[in-house]
């Protein structure tokens, strides 16, 4: 950085000056008409039209607002929430612990963990999730009682409570795509990688522990990321198994209430609310696992703030160099 | 005094392609050994059948009297346990001709790692060693640096670092400076001339004749599997006996 500037003034003339001193003159700054960026300024002012004349559209509307910031705060609508947060958790947390070692198993040499791994994977995927939670719903259609011999006996109906069919209905599903995405981690890790570690000494587990799935990771986090917002989304069709969550728990105030619309929009918020938070989560997870990769670390979303705020303007930017 | 590696008819196959086709030889402790030859004679695989990172087909491979990979019994052998294979790899240390450093790990963590999981080292004495290898390879002011923010040079010298952190009483070097810039690759020669210097066994993959010629105790020519001139350096360099070893040596030279 430094060094472009200490050469400007130095060059062939530094020789024949006869006081050093004299030849480190600052070179002049440019000082130019900036280009003015019109087009910027008139879609900027059409797109901020059309988004008033959405929000006079909504004002205007048949919608009781009052219901809405009401019930934001409302026991049973938080409740929902919870419990939506709760199923989320719980079964990506299922869903990717089942995942590696579905990938594993895919990964092995032995073909017939590998051939399962790829019928669970080609099942879950195949299917709509929807299928899958009231496939779960209905076992006791087919098998009205749950026998494990010498170990357990009961009613399906008693095991398979909404809670259990949602999240089974969900980290099962989750596994297939958390299965695909851990594979593909593991293989995009070079096998140059696992010759250096094996040619120091280390046995293989230590090598997946210590060499690969740090790496690995790398790839691994940011689409887990995704596949946990889309859960959040996703957990809504729970619904149908009668699990409380948050779209059930709002739609029932909805319909007894008659302000169907206002319990949708006070379900939305939340949503927002979950998967907004979460996604600023992933993205410093994303930063921390990206040591190494990069030269330098990627700018944080406030310093991308900054630099968006000057390529916006006319002005030379100053201290957004980050 | 027994060889440092002592390989009997070894040959190695992949598949349908015959790639070792019986290589004998001897290395002698503390001796620099010089391997030769055109692309694709089998120089590298023979240097990862060493360390068992190939398995061999046939023949006998010792590293200081240790068959590699098996244990025999009467005449029969037995394939070792993953553990135990990682156990001879212990005192074999390898250098790649693309550094392979471990990139979520700074150059200091990169030489650290294999002393404390595989010897079960404490922290402190495994760093207090790598702060001291990454002195002698000159570059102490880079320790918590990643490899990507290396270049190659550097990044290689890390890796001889991270290879003498396991004290082997073997040096593999595949190509160590074929994948560096020139004026790099000089660096990388004075850290091995060092390492000669002090008495560790070597078998150097290479294409610096120089270094061949001032380094090295022994040399051996090798192309399309087998070995076709062995002798002194300066022997071999200077006044070949086989057209092949003429003919590849006016083309490198
Ligand atoms: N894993 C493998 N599977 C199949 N063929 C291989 C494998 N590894 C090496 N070979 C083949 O073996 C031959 C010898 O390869 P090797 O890497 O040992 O050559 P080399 O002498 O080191 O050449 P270079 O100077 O280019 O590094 C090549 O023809 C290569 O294609
Ligand atoms: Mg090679």
């Amino acid at each position: 950085m430094t060094d472009k500037f200490d050469k400007v003034p130095g060059g062939p003339s530094a020789a024949a000056a006869p006081v050093s001193t004299a030849t480190t003159v600052a070179p002049e700054t440019i000082k130019a008409i900036p280009v003015r960026h019109y087009g910027r300024w008139i879609s900027g002012v059409v797109v901020v039209g059309l988004l008033a004349a959405l929000v006079y559209a909504f004002s205007q509307g048949n919608i009781q607002w009052q219901a809405v910031q009401d019930k934001v705060f409302d026991d049973t609508v938080l409740a929902g929430a919870g419990r939506t947060l709760l199923i989320s958790v719980l079964a990506m947390i299922l869903g990717v612990a089942l995942g590696v070692i579905l990938a594993v198993m895919r990964l092995s040499k032995n073909p017939v963990t590998s051939w399962v791994a790829w019928l669970y994977i080609w099942f879950f995927r195949g299917t709509p999730v929807y299928v899958q939670l009231l496939l779960w719903f209905n076992l006791a259609l087919i098998f009205p009682v749950l026998n494990i011999p010498f170990i357990y006996k009961d009613e399906m109906t008693d095991v398979m409570t909404p809670f259990m069919c949602a999240l089974l209905g969900l980290a099962l599903n989750e596994a297939a795509y958390m299965a695909e995405i851990v594979r593909a981690g593991i293989q995009s890790v070079d096998e140059g990688q696992t010759e250096a570690s094996h040619a120091l000494g280390m046995t293989q587990a230590k090598t997946m522990r210590r060499v690969v799935l740090p790496q690995a990771l790398r790839v691994i986090i940011p689409p887990t990321g995704n596949e946990f917002i889309n859960m959040l989304k996703t957990s809504s069709l729970v619904y149908a198994v009668t699990y409380n969550e948050l779209l059930r728990s709002t739609s029932q105030i909805g319909s007894t209430s008659y302000a169907v619309m206002e319990m949708l929009f006070v379900a939305s918020i939340w949503y927002i609310v979950m998967t907004s938070v979460f996604s600023v989560g992933q993205y410093y997870l994303e930063r921390r696992y990206a040591r190494g990769s990069l030269r330098s670390l990627p700018l944080t979303p406030w310093q991308r703030v900054k630099v968006n705020l000057a390529a916006f303007s006319n002005r030379p930017s100053g201290g957004v160099s980050a | 005094m027994t060889a440092m590696v002592k390989a009997e008819g070894v040959h190695k196959s992949f598949g349908a392609a015959h790639i070792l086709k019986g290589i004998d030889l001897e290395v002698a402790p503390r001796e620099v050994f010089c391997l030769i030859g055109p692309s694709g004679s089998g120089k590298s695989t023979f240097l990862r059948c060493i360390n068992h990172l190939e398995q061999i087909n046939a023949g006998r491979l010792y590293v200081d009297g240790d068959l590699v990979g098996y244990r025999q019994k009467g005449d029969r052998l037995f394939e070792l346990k993953d553990s135990e294979v990682a156990l001879q790899r212990r005192d074999i240390g390898m250098v790649f001709q693309r550094f392979n450093l471990f990139p979520h790990m700074t150059a200091l963590e990169n030489v650290m790692e294999a002393p404390i999981q595989v010897k079960g080292e404490a922290r402190a004495v495994a760093r207090a060693r790598a702060e001291q290898l990454l002195d002698r390879v000159g570059l102490s002011d880079k320790a918590r640096n990643y490899p990507s923010q290396l270049s190659g040079g550097q990044q290689q010298r890390v890796a001889i670092a991270r290879a003498l952190a396991m004290e082997p009483k073997l040096m593999l070097f595949d190509e160590p400076t074929s994948a560096l810039d020139p004026e790099l690759v000089g660096d990388v020669l004075d850290v091995m001339r060092g390492l000669a210097e002090d008495g560790m066994t070597m078998i150097v993959v290479t294409h610096e004749m120089g270094f061949a010629r001032e380094v090295g105790d022994a040399l051996v020519f090798m192309d399309d599997g087998v070995v076709v001139e062995s002798g002194h350096p300066r022997d071999v360099l200077t006044n070949p006996q086989h057209d092949r070893t003429k003919s590849f040596l006016s083309k490198v030279l």
